[in-house]
């Protein structure tokens, strides 16, 4: 038998109740946007034309989606086994991060029913990052997609395709984490053709490098996150070894991470806009004293096998990661041009990003209960 | 009050008896004109046709400088008054060298004694501008130079009317090259209060309508910063044309006798000064012959002939400035607020998922601390 | 045989690019786009302009664009206070804020202090434009020959990165629609197309928005800026060159400078001022190039043929292949069958 299985048990229980109104509200409000338009939900305007909708939606989902890319990394790259056990939640995490963006993108484009021409040969543009970003999105869906449907032959018993995909399987791993390097980066290189409009606390042509690694910190924290939480509350183990060591790894790259985001800063002299003293210095502050915060709880070794100090580093990785995405596309994003414009998402917009993360909520619990995803205990 | 009306009813009787050929209602339709054109409220016309027919017939000399006769030829061809019920009956024009009776030295002497006679009552009108060069010997009339005839007849006057361009600013003669130094009345009469009355040829109306206020209440009509009665002089043409719709809306006649030309669009391309030109012309119109009688009506740009440093000075076919952007209120300034900050309910939403958030979060860390002990707790029972 | 930490990064980084081991944070870059040998563009002369709006207007009738009320209620006419879906050219006033209100009409037009200007707002045509570079369905186009930055809806997937990556906020969406789209100035390339020209330089009284070769205009601005501010000089109308009655104006006190140059690469639309420039929202403090000479470089480097990732593809390919073999063997060692990725822990 598998060393997978599914969890079992009631579907239908309060938690999940309470997801399904959040989302039913989102709905709502989704109707709306369809029926008229972007502006009667949103508080999208020229000046602000990407909101949370794309920025914590889409780049914030799809780096929470990149737990599969991590562990990838780590099991087939580095040959970690012992990270193999992380390898299934992370693949569904980063579905659900994925897949959920690429819904979020869907309610965002304004004009969604002409999707097709990104893939129609005679209009792509190559020199598009945004292109790229949408390729391997798509791309990197299918590819999730296959790596998880062992789950799915496994559960419904087709052994022999199972077998025949185990095959090519090294072929999907490797593209599997191929596209997140090349989209992960390109979603900090979008920001750049922004020029003078986003601050140069956050312009810089590594934004790219920044935001692979930073993504790659974020995945590295999903597996935490998701495991104590998975344990916490659906009342499993803990498996504290697993975390700790994957901790010790994310304490590298993220000392990396800081290394060239504030050698860059240094470098470029855009160090003192940090003390401006305005909101964009005090987001700044915000966002690398949450990177800052894992290495201060962590450096100690013993403090790794503390699952309650894993936890809140690893929240904080991924709020600092998060706050980085949403710096950079937004507080960090001063259109001059025009007008004083500003921007704070509306209810609406809120709701339906709530209203998705409830879904992925929801998601997660039908396939951990129906699906052997998780772990044997 | 009723009594006094009743009195002047009488007193009107009398004078429209002594018209001859005027109807009494002919009359009142005058007055009222006038009233109206000064914006005063109608009951005013009362008193109005009081000073016009005031048996005591305020004294008029009329000094003329380097002109061309136009401001009385514009004058005689008003309509009502007609100029003979004017010099006739409202006013008593003791000298006009146009206009008056005698010649010569007949002339002369009949100013002089009228000015001493009516010393500090007179009301004194200059048209033309005064050459100021050489001693101002380039325009002399009965062996003087009209310079010192204008300070003479300044010294007694009760007020002083300088009548069109050149007399207001200086007009044709004051436009370069300026060989004979041909000045305004007021830069010469600095120590008093001169009304300038331009335009080339000034309405023959705003001229009768300031006279027949000072008559009526003893004092000039109020004054703008150029000394030009206000109820003629404060509205741009360009704000009254009735060709401001096609301005507004880009459609501009481009030269003489194109379509747009024909079809009645702004002349701003051919050079029309109505928006840097303040004047009355668009809502009283010359000639009393009806609608569209005036420069922009008929077809040709405003010159701007009222307005120093504008008619005569700038080419015929220069642009004007647009005065009417100053202050430039309907504008959008070059960043406007825009775009939506942040709501009540959007603040109270992203504080309460906030909150919820770190809440949840902190239960869920300390339950995670005893968790974490239990384990340690396990490890050394083991 | 697994990789070491050290080599794991190094392999990133190489997959990341060279920004990364050059440190040179502007050092990738593509060569500037040069400027169309047939482009054609706009001298707009904000001391020529007097606000009249017929600008406004005109392009309003012909790009067949709504009016569009702001603010009061009882605004009964077109109002625009910026571009949007439904104004394609708008203009704007600097005013020294300084003055209070009650003494508004001291200002000065053309003066920095104490005074007020004039502003047009609408697509520069840049001549390395950032919405072509970021567009990614080639809904913004360049004409190769005329310069024009052009917008196809009917590709357009209403992403808005043209709207979020535009230096001047010009490309505008039409929020409050259901079926929106972008809107922007095309330059009236329809009326180009009948041999006509914009319509805003079609109607503008005073010749500030002036038509013509972009090379014709730059000399024509040249020699606005030598001549001494007083001197007489004959303006032209609607298009510089043609038959057109042209008018004759003083030279006014102009800032001695152009403003699109080269000014982020170049824009075939020109400014001449006679307040600073960043006082009429337009940006100054900005790079002598485009910023798609920046990401279009990071993206060549890294993407050029697709080099670098497939080579970075074979290279994971082959590890992963080699780890998971490894654990194939090890499964069948050990009899275990429905292992499916492999896992030797």
């Amino acid at each position: 038998m598998s060393e997978h299985a599914p969890l079992g048990g009631k579907l239908f229980t309060k938690p999940f109740l309470f997801f399904a109104v959040l989302f039913m509200i989102a709905l709502a409000f989704l109707a709306t946007r369809f029926i008229f338009g972007l502006g009667s939900v949103t508080n999208l305007s020229d000046g602000y034309p990407w909101g949370i909708w794309i920025v914590i939606d889409v780049m914030v989902g799809t780096a929470f989606g990149c737990a599969g890319y991590a562990v990838a990394l780590l099991v087939y790259i580095l040959n970690k086994g012992e990270y193999h056990p992380l390898v299934r939640s992370a693949v569904l995490a980063g579905l659900f991060g994925y897949g959920l963006a690429g819904l979020a993108v869907m309610i965002d484009l304004g004009r969604y029913w002409q999707f097709y021409t990104l893939l129609w040969p005679g209009f792509i543009q190559v020199n598009s990052v945004m292109l790229e970003v949408a390729w391997c999105v798509m791309a990197y869906i299918a590819v999730l997609a296959v790596e998880f449907a062992p789950v799915l032959l496994e559960r419904f018993g087709f052994k022999n395709l199972q077998q025949k995909l185990s095959r090519v399987m090294f072929l999907i791993i490797a593209v599997g984490i191929l596209l997140p390097t090349m989209h992960q980066s390109s979603l900090g290189t979008m920001a750049v053709v922004a020029g003078y409009q986003i601050s140069d606390l956050w312009q810089t042509q590594l934004l790219p490098p920044l935001f692979l690694i930073s993504a790659l910190l974020m995945g590295y924290a999903i597996v935490p996150f998701e495991s104590i939480l998975a344990s916490m509350g659906l009342r499993r183990p803990l498996e504290t070894d697993l975390l700790a060591r994957l901790t010790g790894v994310t304490l590298v790259v993220t000392l990396f991470y800081l290394v060239l985001r504030f050698g860059d800063l240094l470098w470029r002299g855009a160090l003192g806009l940090a003390f401006a003293g305005d909101l964009d210095s005090f987001m700044f502050w915000i966002e690398n004293i949450l990177f800052v915060i894992p290495i201060l709880l962590l450096a100690k070794r013993s403090n790794r096998n503390h699952p309650r100090l894993i936890f809140i580093s690893a929240v904080s990785l991924l709020l600092a990661g998060s706050i980085y995405r949403i710096n950079t596309y937004i507080v960090g994003y001063h259109p001059f041009a025009g007008a004083e414009w500003h921007y704070f998402p509306s209810v609406g917009e809120m709701m339906v990003t709530i209203g998705i993360f409830s879904f992925e909520v929801m998601l997660y619990l039908l396939f951990v209960k129906t699906l052997p995803v998780l772990h044997r205990a | 009050m009723a009594t006094k009306i009743q009195e002047s009813d009488a007193h009107l009787d009398d004078y429209v008896s002594s018209l001859g050929g005027i109807s009494r209602r002919d009359f009142m339709k005058f007055c009222a004109g006038i009233t109206a054109t000064m914006g005063l409220p109608a009951s005013v016309s009362w008193q109005i046709a009081e000073a016009a027919t005031s048996p005591q017939r305020p004294p008029v000399i009329w000094l003329s400088a380097q002109e061309c006769t136009g401001c009385t030829e514009s004058l005689l061809r008003s309509t009502h008054p007609t100029v003979e019920q004017l010099i006739l009956d409202a006013i008593s024009l003791d000298y006009h060298e146009t206009l008056c009776a005698g010649a010569g030295h007949q002339a002369e002497a009949y100013k002089n004694h009228s000015m001493e006679q009516n010393k500090g009552k007179y009301l004194l009108v200059v048209d033309g501008s005064i050459p100021v060069k050489d001693g101002g010997i380039y325009c002399k009339v009965a062996g003087k130079t009209i310079l010192d005839h204008l300070k003479e007849a300044a010294e007694g006057a009760a007020a002083i009317i300088a009548i069109g361009s050149c007399a207001a600013w200086g007009g044709i003669p004051s436009s370069g090259p300026n060989p004979t130094g041909a000045t305004a009345v007021h830069k010469i009469l600095t120590d008093k209060t001169i009304v300038n009355i331009p335009g080339c040829p000034p309405n023959p109306y705003n001229f009768l309508a300031t006279v027949l206020h000072f008559l009526a209440f003893g004092r000039l009509p109020e004054l703008d910063a150029k000394n030009r009665p206000k109820f003629a002089y404060n509205r741009l043409i360009h704000e009254n044309c009735e060709r401001r719709p096609h301005f507004d809306a880009g459609r501009f006649a481009i030269t003489f006798g194109d379509e747009g030309h024909r079809k009645g669009w702004c002349l701003y391309k051919l050079g029309c000064k109505g928006p840097e030109t303040y004047a009355n012309c668009p809502a009283i119109l010359f000639g009393d012959v009806g609608a569209g009688a005036w420069p922009v009506g008929t077809g040709h740009p405003c010159f701007g002939c009222t307005e120093e440093g504008v008619g005569f000075t700038k080419g015929v076919h220069e642009l004007a400035d647009l005065k009417t952007v100053t202050p430039p209120i309907t504008y959008p300034g070059i960043a406007e607020d825009s775009g939506q900050g942040v709501s009540t309910g959007a603040a109270a939403l992203a504080a309460g998922v906030a909150g919820v958030a770190i809440g949840a979060g902190a239960v869920f860390a300390s339950r995670l601390g005893k968790h974490s002990d239990d384990a340690d707790e396990e490890e050394q029972q083991d | 045989m697994a990789l070491n930490r050290r080599d794991f990064l190094k392999l990133s980084a190489a997959g990341v690019g060279g920004a990364l081991c050059t440190g040179n944070a502007q050092a990738v870059q593509r060569e500037p786009k040069e400027m169309p040998p047939e482009a054609v563009g706009m001298l707009y002369d904000s001391t020529l302009c007097i606000g009249c709006k017929a600008c406004v207007a005109a392009c309003k009738a012909a790009n067949g664009m709504p009016p569009e009320q702001t603010g009061e209620t009882d605004i009964m006419w077109d109002t625009p206070i910026e571009l949007s879906g439904k104004t394609l050219n708008v203009i704007k006033v600097y005013r020294d804020e300084t003055v209070p209100a009650s003494a508004q009409d001291t200002l000065v037009k053309d003066q920095e202090q104490g005074g007020y200007a004039f502003m047009k707002r609408h697509c520069l045509h840049c001549v390395d434009p950032s919405c072509v570079s970021a567009c990614p369905v080639s809904a913004m186009t360049k004409d190769p020959l005329t310069g024009i930055v052009e917008h196809h809806k009917e590709r357009c997937i209403g992403c808005r990165y043209c709207v979020y990556g535009c230096p001047f906020g010009v490309p505008k969406y039409e929020y409050n629609e259901a079926f929106g789209q972008i809107q922007k100035c095309q330059f009236c390339s329809h009326l180009q197309a009948k041999g006509e020209i914009p319509a805003c330089c079609d109607v503008c009284p005073t010749g500030a928005s002036l038509f013509g070769k972009v090379s014709d205009l730059q000399v024509e601005a040249e020699r606005r800026l030598a001549k001494q501010p007083g001197e007489t000089y004959v303006f032209a109308r609607g298009i510089l060159g043609g038959d057109r009655p042209p008018h004759e104006a003083r030279i006014p006190a102009y800032r001695k400078e152009l403003y699109g140059d080269k000014e982020l690469g170049g824009t075939q639309i020109i400014y001449l001022a006679g307040v600073p420039f960043d006082k009429l929202g337009l940006p100054t403090d900005v790079p002598d190039y485009g910023y798609p000479t920046l990401s279009e470089g990071i993206q060549h480097m890294l993407y050029k043929w697709m080099l670098a990732p497939a080579v970075l593809l074979g290279g994971l390919a082959y590890v992963v292949h080699r780890n998971t073999r490894n654990s194939h063997e090890s499964e069948k060692q050990s009899g275990s069958d429905s292992s499916s990725e492999g896992g030797e822990s």
